[in-house]
């Protein structure tokens, strides 16, 4: 039989096979193979970093998961860095493992988060609605100001922009749009480009 | 006190009966239950407060569960929901934790003295109301969802 775990709404896509999942808004973030995050350094062991990524566990990072990284050049990584990886391993029974690099060896985009810019939290659903394709957020946002974002699956977003005040105006905009309808946020940017 | 730890003990045996801890090894779920005021029924209040904040933080359940208090007066009716001075004159008060699939028991406690058929009696009546209860979880999730 079939037993359902989780709550949400029930939803379906036609193609393929079809498919049916469970949109539910988690509190807490579950590591997941695949997924995109942003840790922090909390630790140096050895050869392994690390990183808190919010999830119950910390995650292992090793240091020759970086590009270009061997053992005689060694990634220039501190305590309290930021770091956008992916998971490699990600199951209920082991630690979570990290790596900066995809499959073919490139970093593509991945790596430590430079210096400056501003990490706060926000809900997995506000999360998903903001990585999912046609994203009128970030499109609107970018008509602002000039900025750069890294967002993790685990709920954390990073915004750097050329000035503090504009960094904190963004990350405000970012955090009420869990709340806001369209309508609300189109005029809440309006009165910003105005000013 | 002791009651308190009674009543921590009844929440987390019914908890554990319906979370599934297996997709979490190593890992403590705390639930913090505060009484902000008390006008009787305390108990299943806990235990539906306990359910929600469960359904609210997303965590796999195997089952919905909700409280009923019932009340057994002198003259032998059965009393939903009792406020605090409708519990001090009862004979009996139970407390049942009903869950969702076939309105299953999963805890119950009695204080004060009832016959077999009295006890039957509450649980059916308290089975009933459970649905009430595990309607009101479904339109409170159907409000959230449809805010995002």
């Amino acid at each position: 039989g079939l037993l359902v775990t989780a709550c949400g709404l029930l939803r379906h896509r036609p193609g393929g096979g079809g498919a049916f999942w469970v949109d539910s808004q988690q509190k807490r973030y579950v590591p997941v193979k695949g997924d995109h995050v942003i840790g922090i350094v909390t630790a140096k062991a050895g050869d392994v970093f690390r990183l808190d990524v919010g999830g119950s566990e910390p995650a292992s990072l090793s240091y020759l998961a970086f590009e270009g990284a061997t053992k005689r050049n060694r990634p220039n990584v501190q305590v309290g860095d930021l770091i956008y990886g992916q998971f490699v391993v990600a199951n209920k029974d082991m630690e979570p493992e990290m790596v900066c690099i995809d499959s073919s060896g490139k970093s593509s985009g991945m790596g430590i988060i430079g210096q400056d810019g501003f990490l706060f939290k926000v809900s997995l659903g506000l999360i998903r609605k903001l990585l999912a394709p046609k994203c009128e957020i970030i499109q609107e946002l970018s008509q602002l100001y000039p900025f750069e974002l890294v967002i993790g699956m685990n709920g954390r977003i990073w915004v750097k922009a050329k000035t503090i005040q504009q960094t904190l105006i963004i990350v405000n905009i970012l955090e009420a749009c869990e709340y806001m309808t369209a309508e609300q946020r189109k005029q809440a940017l309006a009165k910003l480009s105005g000013n | 006190g002791v009651l308190e730890r009674s009543r921590e003990q009844l929440l987390r045996q019914t908890c554990e009966a319906v979370v599934l801890g297996v997709l979490h090894p190593r890992t403590a779920i705390s639930l913090v239950l505060q009484v902000l005021s008390d006008a009787g029924s305390l108990l299943s209040c806990c235990l539906n407060a306990a359910c929600m904040a469960l359904l609210d933080a997303g965590l796999p359940l195997a089952a919905l569960f909700c409280g009923v208090t019932c009340a057994l007066q002198p003259d032998g009716t059965i009393l939903l929901d009792p406020t605090a001075r409708q519990e001090q004159e009862a004979r009996a008060i139970l407390t049942f934790a009903i869950s969702s699939s076939e309105r299953k028991v999963l805890m119950s406690t009695t204080k004060g003295s009832c016959s077999v058929e009295e006890m039957q009696q509450c649980l059916a009546a308290a089975q009933r109301a459970a649905t009430t209860i595990f309607q009101f979880y479904r339109d409170s999730v159907r409000r959230r969802y449809s805010k995002s």
